[in-house]
């Protein structure tokens, strides 16, 4: 059991790729790679996991309580926030293609722009 | 390459990835019991060492604070770049909604929408103003706070109606707050170098633990990333729902028209 959180970490990153390689939409492409993305939550918060750990925030538990990791959670802050950027960034793209093709879909890509 | 010869190599070379994933990870040390020696450590320093109860905002602010920094320039250079993209393209213009949807009327914001709205906007920003301000306290900080901020901003956006609104707010106001956060977090970052330490090195009083004014400068650069990140996520918005609500590409003529119009000469 002490191996499944990786394992749904691996499962996310493999999933989500398939949806990026499958999909007929840019917008569900985009949210595929958001997926791949959460992969990378669950692996770094699963790393810094400690049974029994508090979280680090010592406001109102005594310093030398054990807790978990705070270098990972600062991690994934950042990982956060460069999501938001990406997912922001090419949902823009994605507007401006449906804008000058009329159409998501990747395939059409190659016959729109050669 | 057709789809099904895609899909089947990609079936092919994920099953081999997966497999690799699942043997890397099988080599992590078991759930539970992580190596997190620098994050113990880390546990153990920061209260005594900075006078801050939240040890990830002190990792984020502070002992890595060069390192946000250059995320923060990562979500400035986004929304520098969303709006770019999003610029009026030839043979677009900024229309009201009612020229495009020809002959039918927007129908109106309903009044249920219009209360919670405006209900729910200022106790919005308010708790924004609240996670920013004790993001070295308590869980919170500058990025959650500035994106609740935007949050309140779409909300009075949703109790109105865009087009009338976008006008008005200012958006030239709204860059250079952004712009102002950016820069700020960079100039505590210089005023370390002035006072004789390493850049971004936390020189400021460190007060007492646990009050609203202590760390040094982590409130300090929560307050200006709050800034940034609320201005920008508000820019953001506002580029997404003009593209939306407002851009719309010039009237074609007709052919009609354009036999009318060749007769004319």
């Amino acid at each position: 059991m002490t191996f499944l959180p990786y394992a749904v970490a691996a499962w996310l990153f493999v999933i989500g790729l398939y949806g990026i390689v499958t999909s007929r939409d840019l917008v569900h492409q985009i949210i595929c790679l958001s997926v791949v993305q959460s992969s990378t939550y669950v692996l770094l918060l699963a790393i810094g996991f400690r049974t029994g750990g508090a979280a680090p925030i010592f406001i109102d538990i005594p310093v030398g309580r054990a807790a978990v990791d705070p270098v990972v959670q600062a991690l994934c802050l950042t990982d956060v926030v460069v999501g938001a950027t990406v997912s922001a960034l090419l949902l823009a793209i994605a507007v401006q293609i449906h804008k000058r093709t009329g159409s998501l879909d990747p395939e059409r890509l190659r016959e729109s722009f050669g | 390459m057709t789809r099904r010869t895609r899909t089947a190599m990609f079936l092919g070379s994920a099953a081999v990835l997966g497999a690799f994933l699942l043997w890397g990870f099988s080599g992590l040390p078991s759930f539970g019991h992580g190596l997190i020696s620098a994050g113990e450590m880390l546990n153990r320093v920061s209260v005594a060492q900075r006078h801050i109860t939240d040890v990830v905002t002190a990792v984020n602010f502070d002992y890595r604070g060069i390192d946000t920094m250059g995320e923060e320039f990562i979500f400035f250079a986004a929304v520098v770049g969303v709006a770019l993209i999003m610029r009026p393209q030839p043979g677009e213009g900024a229309r009201h909604v009612e020229d495009y949807a020809f002959g039918r009327a927007v129908p109106p914001t309903s009044d249920a929408v219009r209360v919670l709205g405006l209900g729910l906007a200022a106790p919005t920003v308010l708790f924004a103003l609240y996670v920013v301000a004790h993001g070295h306290l308590t869980p919170g900080g500058g990025f959650q706070g500035g994106v609740i901020l935007a949050t309140g901003v779409l909300l009075i956006y949703l109790a109105g109606e865009f087009d009338h609104l976008h006008g008005l707010y200012g958006e030239a106001a709204v860059e250079r707050a952004e712009a102002a956060g950016a820069a700020a977090y960079v100039a505590i970052g210089f005023l370390a170098l002035v006072s004789g330490s390493a850049f971004m090195t936390n020189v400021w009083p460190l007060g007492t633990t646990g009050h609203l004014v202590s760390a040094g400068s982590v409130p300090l650069i929560n307050t200006a990333v709050g800034v940034e990140v609320g201005a920008g996520f508000v820019l953001l918005l506002n580029t997404f729902l003009r593209q939306a609500l407002v851009i719309r590409p010039e009237p074609t003529r007709t052919p009609l028209e354009e036999a009318l119009n060749r007769s004319r000469w």
